[in-house]
């Protein structure tokens, strides 16, 4: 299927990104699934050679952890819009981090609903007025990196589409993570989007000679966007303590915060001491790992037999009267 | 004429009411009556009145009967509601320290109710308290048989060595049951083993209540009663004594039912409690298997992991109400388009939107039937009772896999809270046919296609995981590998590949699962889900009392529409009577869709409550005698 993305769209990048990841982590394809949502994102599945689930708006977390939950031997991946995850489907996102499955949600984050020709999303700014809008924005924008902090997301990072490299390392990292995790990118969208445009997070606006000490850093990188592990941030939850979790995630939230001439990329926030959602399930049906609902034997004799495998005599006792 | 006795207990929400039934059911059953109970309750946790009514006979029953032969009452709410529903011959056994109540005391009686009450004791020239109340018991030629339940609790303290139980007013429902099966001089042992059973895992607790029933018990043999004795009757072998949501629940762990995400509503969720409670599930000669319940934040998600499970090869399921399915109706689409086999097990209540969120209805038919925009093929399919649901299930999920689509098993709250004994399941009479469900793929030149042109509309499935086997869905229009199109020619070849599935299912469905005939006569009624139990009953009464033979046909496959097959069965019907619980006979809608024949007379029931045979024998009768409208509305129950 051809790609019908727009020219100069960020979506490229991610898919790059997301393709050289896969690549990298020599993921067998059969065992790999892209589920994606609605909009220009929710295409993102049927451009990478693995399973691809293009699902619902907003729904697109169900669908993966239902099926991650089914199969657990399955490498998961979830592809959305900002609209979409941060929008109609914010239920389902902040659900989906209490329960920290194990797999990884990418939000392609651009401001804009940009399928539907440029209404405002989510996570659009205050009183910003991009191109196709009638009048500025009139709602506060969410905070999609303090959303998945808050809600229980146990690996939480930011990257940029036009950093594929970065990007790229971010996946393998989300993707290895034990746990749900959450990576925000930062998408421009040349087609609606005409404020945070790659321009806007390349720094122009900032010059050596403007304003406060935040423009002139991003005027001396040539951007508005910083790596945090170029930094001395530490977003690694050591050990099992509330002292250390609580400072980690304040941490995490004070950092989300920052905005404008300086934008945080990497790894905001990282806990694998927390147990994945499988692990809890397993507290109750030992033997989940080995034989989950996809792998169990349902009939036999042999494998096309039709006659029920399950014994259920010893309920049925119980309800002889 | 033999053993029928309908008994009922009542009291504010949290008082037992349920266990007392529970017992009561049980003795019965045990001793080899038919049983067929119904709960009824406010969507309230505590106080609101709540009351079980429980028919007992010696001969098949399956259901209700207007008026009630026993009654046991240690609240004053229970009289009002129900002492002007006591049978000629009945006994009202109520605590006497209840008798300074008037309408005005009791908080929970709501205006509605009351005032018709009060207005109908004004006019009968009698007081508005719980003696005048009773005197229109025994105007209807009830014994009145006031008990002190403090008297009972104080000779349990005595005989406990507690003096602390004099107060323990919690104990009233035990007190109430064994007084109850004392007065009808039920058998003591059964009483002893069924406590001995419900309070299996607090022996104490039992022990307790065995004495007060042993107290109580002896207190009701003194009273002199017509009604009974519940002797026993003779034992079916191999009788269960099952809640409503067991038959679905059992019929899932059986047919491999593996997944079953859910979001709480009444009166669903019982049913994957249940599952989640017997998780761990016994395999022959392989390891042990579980069904995985997973609580979700909203319906939406429990569809869409379900539908999720559903493509990683898991039988999966989700169950809800209406409210529920409301919200579901988005991704029934997709996993329409997607040829995704899922089961949604449907229990309705009555609408719309909240509705009477713990009371009965059968409204959701017509809803079941369009639910999702777009064209889609689906099949709704219905179950009557209990025994039915446990079968269906199985069929339902094979027909889910054989035909690659949404199927939506229809069920209710009078089953969901119905107690009845049923023969024991069989479930060597379950099988499991998955379809052209995919174990492996063999490689091929192009790569599987997940929608490949089939004769029959339905193309081999492989599920995640399985090497060779990649695909892609989505709910765009798709071409044979699932990438979206939107060529005109492949959206026309694509929706003729689905939607050819529903005219496949009316030819290879076996004809009895499609409808149930129970004979047809000049006079017929048509009916689907729970209508069928009071139908049953009403027509075999009917025959028995009036010598008048009346037909049934219960439709089960409700979509496609056996529209063909039940005008047929029906030819020889002059007068259809179309029997349901809402108020526009939804059934009825289709019959005039499919049949171009609308049934000659609509028995509608739309106020929560369960049709009673009683009610709809008088309803068939003046159709029957020719003194009836086109429209026959029951109100029968509080």
């Amino acid at each position: 299927m051809h790609n019908d993305w727009c020219p100069g769209c960020g979506d490229f990048g991610i898919v790059s990104a997301m393709q050289m990841a896969l690549a990298e982590m020599g993921l067998p394809r059969h065992r790999t699934v892209l589920f994606s949502g609605i909009g220009c994102s929710g295409k993102t599945s049927h451009f990478v050679n693995v399973y691809g689930i293009h699902t619902l708006h907003g729904r697109v977390l169900t669908f993966a952890q239902g099926a991650k939950l089914a199969n657990p031997g399955l490498t998961v991946l979830a592809a959305g819009g900002d609209g979409d995850g941060l929008g109609i489907g914010a239920g389902h996102f902040v659900a989906a981090g209490r329960r920290n499955v194990d797999m990884t949600y990418i939000i392609f984050d651009n401001g804009v609903y940009g399928l539907t020709k440029g209404q405002a999303s989510p996570t659009l700014k205050l009183g910003e007025k991009t191109k196709s809008l009638p009048s500025p924005n009139t709602n506060y924008a969410v905070n999609p990196i303090g959303l998945a902090v808050a809600s229980g997301f146990t690996f939480v990072a930011r990257g940029y589409a036009y950093d594929v490299r970065h990007l790229k390392d971010l996946i393998v990292a989300a993707v290895r993570h034990r746990g749900l995790a959450f990576l925000d990118v930062l998408q421009p969208c040349p087609t609606y989007n005409d404020i945070n445009t790659r321009d806007w997070y390349a720094g122009a606006g900032c010059g050596p000679e403007q304003g406060g000490e935040g423009e002139r850093e991003a005027a001396a990188r040539h951007s508005r966007i910083y790596k945090l592990e170029d930094t001395d941030y530490d977003p690694e939850v050591h050990f099992s303590e509330e002292s250390e979790v609580n400072a980690r995630l304040s941490q995490a939230l004070v950092k989300s915060l920052e905005w404008g001439d300086r934008i945080p990329t990497g790894v905001f926030y990282r806990n694998e001491i927390i147990t994945p959602y499988e692990g809890r399930i397993t507290d109750a049906i030992p033997n989940y790992a080995e034989n989950p609902p996809a792998a169990q034997r349902i009939a036999g004799p042999g494998l096309t037999g039709t006659e029920p495998s399950t014994d259920v005599s010893a309920l049925l006792d119980s309800l002889e009267i | 004429m033999g053993t029928d006795v309908s008994w009922l207990i009542g009291g504010p929400q949290g008082s037992g009411v349920e266990s007392a039934a529970n017992i009561f059911s049980r003795v019965c059953a045990s001793v080899g009556y038919s049983v067929y109970g119904k709960r009824e309750f406010y969507s309230n946790i505590k106080g609101e009145h709540s009351y079980f009514a429980v028919r007992v006979a010696d001969r098949i029953i399956r259901s209700n009967v207007s008026g009630v032969t026993v009654m046991v009452s240690y609240d004053a709410e229970t009289i009002f509601r129900h002492a002007i529903d006591m049978a000629q011959g009945g006994d009202v056994l109520y605590d006497s320290a209840l008798d300074d109540v008037s309408t005005g005391d009791v908080r929970t009686l709501d205006g509605p109710f009351r005032a018709r009450l009060e207005e109908r004791l004004s006019s009968a020239g009698r007081p508005c308290t719980v003696p005048g109340a009773l005197a229109e018991a025994a105007a209807a030629g009830a014994s009145v048989v006031p008990v002190q339940f403090g008297a009972l609790l104080e000779r349990l303290a005595e005989e406990a060595g507690n003096p602390r139980l004099k107060g323990m007013k919690r104990m009233f429902n035990v007190l109430g049951v064994s007084l109850s099966l004392g007065l009808m001089r039920a058998p003591r042992g059964p009483l002893e083993d069924a406590i001995g059973a419900i309070f299996a895992k607090k022996p104490q607790v039992a022990e307790l209540n065995k004495l007060a029933a042993r107290i109580a018990y002896g207190r009701g043999e003194e009273i002199d009663s017509p009604c009974g004795p519940l002797a026993g009757a003779e034992k079916a072998t191999r009788t269960m004594l099952v809640q409503g949501h067991q038959g679905t629940a059992i019929g899932k762990m059986v047919c491999g039912c593996r997944m079953q995400p859910y979001y709480p509503i009444t009166p669903a969720s019982d049913e994957s409690v249940y599952l989640e409670s017997n998780q761990i599930l016994s395999v022959r000669g392989h390891r042990p298997g579980s069904s995985l319940v997973v609580q979700t934040e909203d319906e939406i998600c429990a569809i869409g992991m379900a539908i999720g499970g559903a493509l990683a090869g898991a039988r999966s399921a989700t169950c809800t109400s209406g409210p529920g399915f409301s919200l579901m109706a988005e991704m029934l689409g997709w996993a329409g388009i997607n040829e995704v086999p899922l089961v949604v097990t449907l229990y309705q209540r009555s609408g719309p939107s909240t509705g009477l969120p713990t009371r009965h209805g059968q409204d959701d038919l017509l809803f079941a039937v369009h639910a999702g925009h777009g064209e889609f093929p689906r099949m709704v399919y219905a179950s009557g009772d209990v025994e039915e649901s446990f079968y269906d299930t199985g069929r339902c999920f094979n027909y889910a896999e054989k035909y690659q689509l949404p199927v939506i098993h229809m069920m209710d709250k009078l089953i969901a809270s119905s107690v009845t004994t049923c023969p024991r399941f069989d479930p060597s009479r379950v099988s499991v046919r998955r379809g052209k469900l995919l174990r492996e793929v063999p490689p091929t030149e192009g790569g599987y296609r997940r929608f490949a042109r089939a004769e029959d509309g339905v193309s081999p499935r492989s599920v995640l995981g399985l090497e060779n086997g990649i695909f892609w869905n989505t709910g765009d229009e798709s071409d044979e590998r699932g990438h979206i199109t939107e060529d005109p020619v492949v959206r026309a070849e694509m929706m003729d590949k689905r939607l050819m599935k529903e005219g496949r299912i009316l030819e290879e469905v076996p004809k009895e699962e499609q409808v149930a005939s129970y004979g047809v006569r000049g006079h017929t009624v048509v009916c689907w889900g729970s209508a069928k139990g009071p139908a049953l009953d009403a027509i075999s009464m009917l025959k028995e009392e009036d010598g008048v033979d009346v037909g049934l046909v219960q439709v089960k496959l409700l979509w496609p529409f056996p529209a063909a097959l039940l005008g047929s069965l029906l030819e020889d019907a002059s007068v259809i009577i179309d029997v349901e619980a809402n108020q526009t006979g939804q059934l009825g809608a289709l019959m005039r869709q499919g049949l171009g024949r609308d049934p000659d007379h609509y028995i509608s029931k739309y106020t929560g409550r369960a049709i009673t045979c009683t009610e709809l024998l008088g309803a068939l009768r003046r159709i029957v005698s020719g003194k009836a409208g086109k429209r026959e509305v029951l109100v029968h129950g509080a």
